[in-house]
């Protein structure tokens, strides 16, 4: 009997070592995970800095591409045309997606505001491809031709959802007291929706901008069939030109984003496909101001929220 | 004189009366615009169904009905896009299958172990790996992770996986000397998804109340055996939820996917070999497509993506809005 029990008993004990040593197997394992994920974040930085930087220089934001296997020469045109494409999105998007979070914000479980919130969520699952060829269907297809304009409008596609969510999820943390006093002052609620609400929520509503903009920065599939690319695209060309001919203003900027414009991410694909080793070097490059725009974008205005939310609680 | 301008007074104080003081002008235009947002929606579906009729007609059902031998012709107008979903869907679910554990460890880690003021610099930085722009994964994916480590990876996979009978016809190589191939596109579409999985799934912990770890610990479990039994049960449709979210991401993935995966329409089930997904055969020859056969079907691929992904993402919504309803606090989606 008592050879029964301690039999028991040394079973117990090894089946509490046994549960503590996968105990401490599984929580280890968990944080081992952790660090195999972030190998490749920094491998790509680190990388990505180094041969980067080793093939950044002034000539590389100042001139047009060379032709193919020359030497030298810059990726301009695709700057110039990334802050159009970019620019253009942002007027697309901005305004649209700032006035359905505030139908979103205001009236969330109307029909509407649901369904507003359900097609956000899906917006933001469709792949960037398809709002590429979205764009194509609507906008290449009956201008016939490829701009910058079409670009712009997928881009435009792709920041909605992210701005809409954000600037929603900003003007609801703005404390309710400060809408009922405006409204009990006798503002009507347009005026209290953007001469209080909105300041109040601005600076987290522009965080929210900016990280659209960063993501839509780095999009390339919806741009291989919308801006197509240009390798001679030159605004201050084109400026210069407008000027001499004395055009107006408007016709200026129409021609500026009415043709194919090259793009960042555009020319480090194709770059990327090539056989002359100058031109990797430049994709490089081009990868590492892509990278860099991205990441700073993203830690600052992280740094910013989270200041801001600590502030808001004490 | 007097009259009419106590008259023309009322006409305002009317007008303004309707008006509400702009307010009905400024709620028909945030109504307005919501709606253009949901119509926005439905006219991308509506535009590609519109834009690929002519495949659509053409080829009907078979267009996407598996093949043995796929026949996409461009010069004698012929396609079949069956390859394409099966690259996809082969990729996307062995991305699934890599980036499941480890983005429930990362959750686990960042929820329940990590102290605390390591949690917002970890989360950042696994965020962060969703930021990077995929073309830039797709140029170190060429250069550093193709040679690196897909390559070897691949020949050791073949040299073992490959001699398992039944098995083996998923690992059969040899893997091209570039290592471009299923297999690398896999591996970049699992760090790319990582980060979703990740998140999604520690915000479902972070929503389990804490009475469930208390409870389980009370009776003695150790906190593996709390979060295995307890915790990963509880949140069970919430991670499924984090897993569709991460599929869907993974479908639609195009550049760094197009860059490794050596772009072939031939190359049978393995994943050593190199192949095509849906996203990539778009990027690849639609600025290069001259027939209107050509480009209907290639929008005809994109409209099963956009399907496949509507009702992912319906689906995946729905598991994680369960979860946060059952819970006292709300889950951040």
């Amino acid at each position: 009997m008592s050879h029964f029990a301690e039999l028991i008993d040394r079973n117990h004990i090894a089946r509490g070592r046994q549960r503590k040593a996968a105990n401490m197997i599984m929580l280890s394992l968990t944080g081992l995970l952790t660090v195999l994920a972030l190998v490749p974040l920094f491998w790509i930085i680190i990388y990505v800095v180094i041969r980067g930087g080793s093939n950044i220089n002034l000539d590389f934001f100042i001139h047009l591409p060379r032709p193919m296997g020359m030497t030298g020469g810059g990726v301009l045109s695709a700057i110039e045309g990334t802050l159009v494409v970019t620019f253009l999105a942002a007027l697309f998007a901005i305004p649209p997606g700032v006035l359905a979070a505030f139908y979103a914000a205001r009236y969330p479980n109307t029909p509407l505001g649901v369904t507003l919130r359900f097609s956000t969520d899906v917006l933001s699952g469709v792949p960037s491809i398809v709002v590429g060829l979205f764009a194509y269907s609507a906008i290449v297809v009956p201008m016939g031709h490829y701009s910058g304009l079409a670009g712009g409008a997928a881009l435009a596609v792709i920041m909605l959802p992210t701005i809409i969510r954000t600037t929603e999820e900003m003007l609801k943390l703005v404390p309710a007291t400060l809408r009922e006093a405006a409204l009990g002052l006798g503002a009507p609620e347009w005026k209290t929706s953007l001469s209080v609400l909105f300041p109040a929520a601005s600076s987290g509503i522009i965080t929210g901008f900016l990280l659209a903009l960063a993501r839509a920065a780095g999009e390339t599939a919806p741009l291989l069939m919308t801006t197509l690319g240009n390798e001679r695209f030159d605004i201050g060309q084109i400026i210069r030109g407008g000027l001499q001919g004395h055009k107006s203003v408007l016709t200026i900027f129409w021609s500026i984003v009415n043709q194919p414009v090259d793009s960042l991410p555009l020319a480090l694909w194709k770059y990327a496909q090539q056989p002359y080793p100058e031109r990797v070097q430049q994709a490089w490059a081009v990868a590492l101001v892509l990278m860099l725009f991205v990441l700073i974008v993203n830690v600052f205005t992280r740094l910013w929220i989270q200041n801001r939310t600590r502030h808001s609680k004490g | 004189m007097l009259k009419s301008k106590s008259s023309s007074r009322s006409r305002i104080g009317s007008l303004s009366r309707f008006f509400q003081h702009g307010d009905r002008p400024w709620q028909g235009i945030i109504i307005l615009i919501s709606a253009l947002v949901i119509i926005l929606m439905l006219a991308i579906g509506g535009m590609l169904w519109v834009q690929s009729a002519g495949t659509r007609i053409k080829f009907g059902w078979s267009f996407l009905a598996p093949t043995a031998n796929p026949n996409w012709d461009p010069v004698n107008n012929h396609f079949q896009a069956w390859p394409f979903l099966f690259g996809t869907l082969e990729t996307s679910l062995f991305a699934i299958l890599f980036a499941l554990p480890i983005g429930l460890g990362i959750a686990i880690f960042l929820s329940e172990l990590c102290p605390a003021w390591l949690r917002t610099p970890l989360s950042w930085m696994v965020e962060l790996l969703a930021a990077i722009p995929s073309v830039v994964y797709g140029l170190w994916g060429i250069f550093v992770f193709l040679p690196k480590v897909v390559a070897p990876v691949g020949v050791f996979l073949g040299d073992t996986l490959g001699q398992i009978p039944l098995l083996g016809s998923l690992f059969t190589g040899p893997i091209p000397a570039s290592g471009a191939s299923r297999l690398a596109a896999s591996l970049i579409l699992t760090i790319m998804i990582i980060p979703t999985i990740a998140a999604v799934s520690r915000d479902v912990f972070m929503a389990i109340p804490a009475s469930q770890r208390e409870a389980s610990k009370a009776l003695g479990a150790t906190e593996w055996e709390t979060i295995w039994q307890v915790l990963i049960p509880f949140g069970r449709s919430g991670i499924l939820g984090a897993v569709i979210l991460g599929l869907g991401r993974a479908l639609g993935e195009t550049m760094a996917v197009t860059m490794v995966i050596g772009n072939s329409i031939q190359g049978g089930a393995s994943l050593l070999q190199a192949g095509y997904t849906m996203a990539s055969i778009i990027a690849n020859e639609f600025a290069e497509a001259v027939s209107g056969l050509h480009t209907d079907s290639l929008i005809e691929i994109g409209l099963v993506l956009f399907i496949i992904t509507l009702l992912l993402n319906v689906l995946a919504r729905f598991l994680v809005w369960r979860v946060a309803r059952q819970t006292p606090q709300q889950a951040r989606v």
